[in-house]
């Protein structure tokens, strides 16, 4: 069984970049979702392992989403992770306690994450 | 890093970043436009921030470290604009345009070639100067009003900063709860913030976890000037339940205040009926307007080119079926002209289908525009607005891409030398502040753009007089008005030293002109001293695949493009006449001016003229010209390849089609034909 992960960012390119970067080290379903609302929408229809989520988001942010995920007791321990441009220092701290598991600076670099979807999906 | 993704990615990236750009500009003109401080959309400014932020993430996972640290100081910059940290100043939207400028520049540079850089350090000391302005932090509001920090964990740093604003505004501040199905839950938040939206802000939206799956709650942070009472009116629902989380006495400005402890009320429910069924279909739709692709137009263009090849299989088809009609087995003929005409017709939908995705809105071209009149207006020191009609006029991508400059020459132009400065308009009666129509129409199968100024327009004997001293033109010549404008197009009208000074551009009309009939397309000039001047570009809709008249011309054969072709005729030799040695015919009681197409191409002329000739009487825009043939060999369907820009000096030629049978042959390019023809003495020569 494939694990599915989700990607919950609103830049196609930085998207298309996880989606190849993960992609590349097997085999993962990866479900893409360009804002948060259909984050909100794919969680309860799909059995996401992992989720990978953006701060800054046009209509819910990911600090939302990350409540929404860690306060909720069908999702609550789905790993998360945050990938965000530096210079957000606040909101990755505020992420981080909100429940987030792990926090990739944009520019992200391959190998690092590569090496934490392994580390919690194995 | 850059090299571990792929040219796609990259191609991928350049495309976004462009969007990205073009974004930025827009918003950053509509707050440009605003008229006081107050008038400020907070959204507005966040996504300006958004865009440089994404940009700067985005250009760091390619390795392109000068848009990445530009983007970085943008957003640096940006981020304290909208935290309040930095006022609103002209020199902050200034240096906001130029940075967009720098991002232009590297983003168009590096679609080009990968490695290309420019100096950034000037505008990044720029950024640093506004960012060292004053900077008031701000004080802790939160807690005076106890505010829970359950609330403001949530709150990205800007959210907090809009709840802060709001606060220090006197406003007061309300949860409201709303719970929607998750199939329809975008509808139904998009319809309760449009309602809240009209008297304050929402500063955040945050979903909650429900006892019921297929439903979903959230809850907003709503801050306004108006009260509890004034909330629920505004609501209109009863099913919505609102808290005050700080209330104000003397802030309600509903109808009927009311005292403070009421705002405690809570009424609870559901919004069942906030999102009615209808709302179901609603959200239908809003999916799909995201379901669009992002397409590299090469691709469009291989697609193109196979059903342009298609075209023309389906044409032998009809020629196999015709031979077999000519030998006698009627039967099968009649069948495979069946079987050919039902082709044709899945042939034309799908031709018209690919078309119609090539097609883009000329709007993107026309924003484009609205920045150079602003920067241009800007560093002559006039005022200028630009009227923009038609946007959504539709035209091939490819069109709208090569349109670019020579519309940005001309209206660089128009500012430069039409427009007068404030004080010589108010001197001559007129507003200080001068429109520029950049207006758009479609008509027939061409597009007509027009570019019209209120300036002072071209004095007629100015153009003369230089063209006599550049000797363009005899001193005695008998030129129309219209001839004496189209003089302006000719190549050593203005002279490159000239036109650099004045347009920064080392470019003059004639490049425009070779532009615009590289597109097939045609441009006319018209003014009144005084008044202003008017330019018109008309241009075939698309230039993929053409409908074409065939000619044949001392054993070569041409194409002429069948949508400037207004009819055919066969005369007699003996029915053309000479006036002012140019070769004329009448025509329902006109004089239509003649071009030897055997002539302008130095073809070998038979040593007799046959008695009889054919005319193809072509016209463009208001002109028309009969262009002589030997023979017409019939309509056909062609696909237009280019010529590269080997051939591109050779006049009188807009590119090459294939024929089918692996026949190549040479696109008439009309609009030159035309002008050249309507000019006269001049004979082109391949």
């Amino acid at each position: 069984m494939s694990y599915k992960i989700l990607i919950a960012e609103d830049s196609s390119t930085m998207r298309s970049l996880i989606v190849s970067t993960i992609s590349a080290m097997g085999n993962y379903q990866l479900i893409e979702a360009a804002n948060g609302f259909e984050a909100l929408r794919i969680l309860p229809r799909e059995k996401v392992d992992l989720v990978i989520t953006d701060i800054n988001m046009p209509d819910i942010n990911g600090l939302e989403l990350i409540s929404f995920i860690k306060n909720n007791p069908n999702y609550k321990n789905t790993p998360l992770f945050i990938i965000s441009t530096e210079g957000s220092e606040k909101d990755r701290d505020k992420g981080l306690s909100l429940g987030a598991d792990a926090y990739l600076v944009k520019p992200f670099n391959p190998i690092e994450l590569q090496d934490l979807v392994r580390q919690y999906l194995g | 890093m850059s090299t571990e993704f792929s040219g796609q990615a990259l191609k991928e990236f350049l495309g976004e970043a462009e969007e990205i750009i073009e974004g930025l500009h827009l918003a950053l003109l509509k707050i440009g436009d605003r008229t006081s401080p107050d008038d400020l959309d907070p959204e507005l400014i966040n996504s300006i921030f958004r865009g440089a932020h994404s940009l700067k993430g985005l250009a760091g996972m390619f390795g392109f470290n000068d848009v990445s640290e530009l983007a970085h100081h943008m957003e640096d910059m940006l981020d304290n604009f909208r935290l309040g940290k930095i006022p609103l100043s002209d020199e902050l939207i200034e240096t906001i345009f130029e940075s967009l400028e720098y991002l232009t520049l590297l983003v168009q540079g590096k679609s080009e070639d990968e490695n290309y850089s420019i100096d950034i350090t000037p505008v990044l000391s720029r950024i640093d100067a506004v960012l060292s302005g004053d900077n008031k932090p701000e004080s802790n509001i939160f807690k005076q009003f106890n505010i829970e920090p359950s609330i403001l964990n949530v709150l990205t740093e800007y959210e907090e900063h809009r709840l802060h604003e709001n606060l220090t505004k006197g406003n007061n501040l309300f949860r409201i709860e709303v719970t929607f199905d998750l199939s329809s839950f975008d509808q139904g938040l998009a319809e309760i913030s449009e309602l809240l939206k009209q008297s304050g802000e929402i500063i955040s939206t945050l979903p909650c976890f429900g006892e019921l799956t297929e439903r979903i709650a959230f809850q907003l942070l709503f801050g306004t000037a108006i009260g509890t009472e004034a909330v629920h009116d505004l609501v209109g629902n009863d099913a919505i339940k609102v808290t005050a989380i700080v209330s104000r006495a003397g802030t309600d400005t509903g109808a009927q205040p009311r005292p403070a402890e009421s705002a405690e009320a809570i009424i609870d429910a559901t919004a069942e009926d906030l999102a009615p069924a209808q709302s179901q279909a609603d959200s239908a739709s809003m999916r799909s307007i995201s379901r669009t692709v992002r397409v590299d137009i090469d691709k469009l263009d291989d697609l193109m080119n196979i059903v342009g090849e298609l075209v023309l299989s389906k044409g032998v088809f009809a020629e196999i079926a015709e031979k077999m009609k000519a030998t006698g087995r009627d039967d099968i003929a009649s069948s495979v002209q069946k079987a050919t005409r039902e082709l044709e017709r899945k042939l034309d939908d799908l031709q018209k289908g690919v078309m119609e995705v090539r097609m883009v809105p000329i709007a993107q071209l026309f924003d484009k525009m609205l920045r150079i009149v602003r920067q241009v207006a800007k560093t002559q020191g006039k005022k200028v607005a630009l009227d923009i009609q038609g946007a959504d006029t539709e035209l091939d991508k490819l069109i709208v891409e090569d349109l670019s400059d020579p519309l940005q020459h001309i209206i660089r132009n128009a500012i430069d030398h039409g427009i007068e400065t404030p004080e010589e308009r108010r001197r001559a009666g007129k507003p200080e502040q001068a429109t520029i129509c950049l207006w758009a129409f479609q008509k027939g199968n061409h597009v007509v753009i027009e570019i019209k100024d209120d300036g002072k327009g071209i004095d007629p004997e100015v153009i003369r007089a230089k063209a006599i001293k550049k000797k363009l033109v005899s001193a005695n010549a008998e030129l129309t008005r219209t001839d004496i404008y189209d003089l302006v197009f000719l190549s050593g009208f203005s002279t490159r030293d000239e036109v650099s000074e004045l347009s920064g551009r080392g470019v003059g009309m004639d490049v425009v002109k070779n532009n615009i009939a590289s597109l097939s397309g045609m441009i006319e000039i018209d003014s009144e001293v005084g008044k202003g001047t008017r330019i018109a570009i008309t241009l075939p809709i698309t230039l993929a695949i053409i409908k074409a008249l065939i000619v044949q011309v001392s054993g070569t054969t041409y194409a002429v493009p069948i949508n400037s072709v207004l009819e055919t005729l066969m005369i007699e030799e003996s029915s053309i006449r000479t006036i002012e040695r140019k070769e004329v015919i009448e025509l329902r009681q006109t004089t239509l001016p003649l071009l030897r197409l055997a002539e302008v191409f130095g073809l070998r002329s038979p040593q007799e003229r046959a008695s009889r000739c054919f005319v193809a009487v072509v016209g463009l825009a208001e002109k028309k010209i009969g262009i002589v043939v030997d023979d017409l060999l019939g309509q056909q369907d062609v696909v237009i390849k280019s010529l590269g820009s080997t051939l591109s000096f050779v006049q009188g030629i807009s590119g090459a089609a294939d024929l089918g049978n692996q026949k190549t042959i040479l696109v008439l390019d009309v609009g030159g034909l035309m002008s050249e023809a309507l000019r006269g003495d001049s004979n082109v020569h391949v």
